[in-house]
């Protein structure tokens, strides 16, 4: 076990699989002599040289699809995107293309590629540096999308992901790459579409993906330590293929469940959350499910705007307070104490 | 064999090319067969004007930077090495032209009467732009890189449905100008905008700052011609500028701006220059780059090179050069003083100006979050 950070981890898988499997490549802006704008790529162009870690054109379209080209020869790119926004340059050769070759080819050849990006507002980047896109990725069939939110899952979903046979776009997140955690030395792969339970409770289901699955647990540890309400936290991991029966389960016990997401409210993923605890649990459910999103704008530039925008913990326990009063099950917590 | 495959920069793009150059780095003025005749009509108050907006340029620049150094702007990228290139090819603008800059054309910015005021309220993010483009024709900065060549195709489209072009009356007349990076030169987009504008005759000038570097990336990463000639593929003429001859910029601009005005299409201006700071202030250029290229386009600087012609030529006395100092540390000093007291914006602006009429829905959103701050408001109240 080495405590790292999320950074750390990305770079240490990075460097390790490129050094196990030689046709594994790394294509991207600024990912050799800048080490790329997180510094996941750090060092990576000295040691393995321009052939393996190359500095792409300002090209997005032209990269990915140059990657989805080279994954049907069997070489196994992995991309980095600067941040996901910028996915949306290449939204064509991702939907269209890596997602739809091998069914449109029928299963001829695949696409082992792996798109990394980050997502995430927070840090002042404006509207069109700062979305969570990820849902396109997810509602496409073909594409497998993980999103892990902690070091030990960034390694183990790295690690799956660049050995899978189909695309993955893999989503990191601005805010977590300075989180740190424990991760195991092997080298196992995770399991892509298997979500984790981070937090056992009994009185309410968190949900969360990525940073949001982070926040879910720090504030479940606020309300256990401060109100004596404990809340079981679910971190999907993985968007596509998604991992129902274990939010569904969890749901069962707790009889309630609040959704985060990073993203718009409508039609987001926690729409989808929604609809599959209802599908799942409905007989157990005691509340609605709610979901706590961004505001529907596009993000602000300005720091308090962009604030007042975005989901915070704060938010969180309003909408759980609400929940848990609807049940009646917080003045009972209350009342115990 | 090892074969490296990353791609050889083709010998012009590495050293010096052939480019229109009207005045030397020491200042000297050398004929041009062909563009002398389109800056016969400049004048010695011309140069004074040309002068005095290169040194308030670079000045806003520097004032910019430092106020983000104190922590009084989100971020700002400088345009430091670049100000002849703006000056030059914003003098050449009629009015009526419209401009779609990038994210780094204070200058045009200045010169088309943006108050330096408002690019900082945009990088402090106070507000999310608040000059008004069909007035000042200067578009608001755009981020993604490359977009906005588009806008300025699909503009100048406009402007010809209008029959705003080859009318022959000068205040008319219309162009339309595009400013982007030779990084941007990758993109689709770009491609993409030089094909429309090519096969529509769109009336846009392509105005691309070739400052060598897109952040950490030579040159060498984006082109293997020299930019310029790829206009010749898309069906229009290109041409490459000394960037740093804010005379032959404006030289080059007029022309392909009146070629625009005159209806017969679009020119890609390249503009040779050089970054000479960081990409923004959030980034540390000695990570990527020599030294020694910073100092050899040191000796080619845009500002100093204009003072030495006038100073050869004794086209100003000391106090104006005085007068001009005092000048840029009055607009320095306001900068700093009106930046600083820019208002907050309220946290409910938020829902401004995602429609030009807000949905029931979004007032719904923003009236639930004015009663959540308010019940803050009552709480202080209270305590
Ligand atoms: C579509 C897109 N991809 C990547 C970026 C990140 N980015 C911001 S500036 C920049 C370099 C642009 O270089 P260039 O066009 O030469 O303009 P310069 O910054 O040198 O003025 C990059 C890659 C972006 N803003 N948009
Ligand atoms: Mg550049």
């Amino acid at each position: 076990m080495a405590h790292i950070s999320y950074r750390q981890a990305l770079h240490d898988t990075l460097r390790s699989e490129l050094q196990r499997d030689e046709n594994v490549l790394l294509m991207g802006e600024e990912i050799g002599r800048f080490e790329g704008s997180y510094k996941i790529t750090a060092g990576m162009l000295d040691e393995f040289g321009p052939k393996r870690v190359r500095d792409t054109p300002i090209a997005e379209e032209g990269f990915t699809g140059a990657a989805v080209g080279a994954a049907m020869l069997g070489l196994r790119p992995v991309v980095e995107i600067m941040t996901i926004n910028f996915s949306l340059l290449a939204l064509d050769q991702i939907m269209n293309h890596a997602a739809k070759i091998y069914g449109m080819f029928g299963g001829q050849c695949s696409v082992p590629m792996v798109i990394r990006t980050p997502g995430g507002g927070g840090q002042q980047l404006a509207a069109t540096h700062s979305q969570n896109v990820e849902l396109f990725y997810a509602f496409t069939p073909g594409l497998k999308v993980v999103a892990p939110s902690s070091p030990a899952d960034a390694k183990a979903l790295l690690l799956a992901s660049i050995r899978d046979d189909d695309p993955v776009l893999f989503l990191e997140n601005l805010a977590l790459y300075n989180t740190k955690g424990e991760v195991p030395d092997t080298d196992e792969p995770g399991e892509i579409g298997r979500a984790a339970v981070t937090r056992t409770g009994s009185d309410i289901t968190l949900v969360g993906y990525s940073r949001m699955a982070h926040v879910a647990l720090q504030v479940a540890e606020r309300l256990a330590a401060d109100e004596g309400i404990e809340a079981e936290v679910v971190d999907l991991r993985s968007l596509r293929p998604l991992d129902r029966q274990t939010v569904v389960d969890s749901v069962k016990k707790t009889n309630c469940a609040v959704v985060l997401e990073d993203d718009w409210l409508t039609y987001g993923i926690g729409a989808e959350l929604a609809a599959s605890i209802s599908d799942g649990a409905f007989d157990w459910l005691d509340a609605p499910v709610r979901r706590v999103a961004m505001a529907e704008v596009p993000l602000p530039y300005a720091k308090p705007l962009e604030s007042a925008a975005l989901p915070s913990a704060d938010d969180v326990v309003t909408v759980i307070h609400q929940t848990l009063d609807a049940v009646g099950r917080r003045s009972d917590r209350v009342g115990a104490r | 064999m090892s074969v490296d495959t990353a791609a050889q920069p083709v010998a012009e793009t590495s050293h010096e090319p052939e480019l229109v150059q009207l005045l030397t780095p020491e200042g000297q003025r050398v004929p041009h067969e062909h563009y002398d005749s389109l800056v016969a009509d400049v004048t010695a108050d011309d140069i004074r004007a040309m002068y005095r907006e290169l040194v308030l340029a670079r000045r806003v620049d520097s004032e910019a930077v430092s106020l983000q150094r104190q922590g009084e702007l989100g971020l700002w990228p400088s345009l430091l090495g670049q100000e002849a290139a703006q000056i030059g090819s914003a003098r050449a603008l009629r009015p009526q032209d419209h401009v779609f800059p990038t994210y780094r054309e204070h200058g045009v910015a200045l010169h088309r009467d943006v108050d330096p005021v408002r690019l900082l309220a945009l990088f402090r993010g106070v507000d999310q732009g608040s000059w008004d483009p069909a007035q000042s024709h200067f578009h608001l900065y755009t981020i993604v890189i490359g977009a906005q060549t588009l806008h300025a195709t699909g503009y100048a489209m406009g402007v010809q449905r209008d029959g705003a072009i080859g009318t022959g009356d000068p205040g008319r007349d219309t162009a339309v100008m595009a400013y982007f990076g030779d990084g941007a030169t990758s993109q689709g987009s770009v491609s993409e905008a030089f094909i429309w504008a090519g096969v529509t005759n769109a009336p846009v000038v392509f105005f691309c700052q070739n400052n060598q570097w897109a952040i950490s990336e030579p040159l060498e990463r984006q082109t293997r011609v020299p930019l310029y000639k790829r206009a010749a593929g898309f069906g229009f003429p290109g041409v490459r500028v000394d960037g740093n001859d804010v005379l032959a910029c404006l030289a080059v601009s007029r022309e392909a701006l009146q070629r625009a005005r005159d209806g017969e299409g679009p020119t890609l201006v390249e503009a040779f220059t050089y970054r000479m700071g960081a990409h923004t202030t959030s980034d540390d250029p000695t990570r990527y780059r020599l030294n020694a290229e910073l100092e050899h386009w040191r000796l080619k600087d845009p500002v100093e090179r204009v003072k030495a012609y006038m100073v050869r030529n004794d086209l100003a006395d000391q106090a104006f050069f005085d007068e001009l100092s005092d000048e840029s540390d009055q607009l320095a000093e306001r900068m700093r003083a009106e930046c600083r007291s820019l208002p907050e914006p309220a946290p409910t602006s938020i829902f401004d100006h995602v429609y030009v009429e807000p949905t029931p829905g979004l007032v719904e959103q923003r009236d639930g979050m004015a009663a959540y701050l308010d019940s803050f408001a009552d709480e202080e109240v209270h305590q």
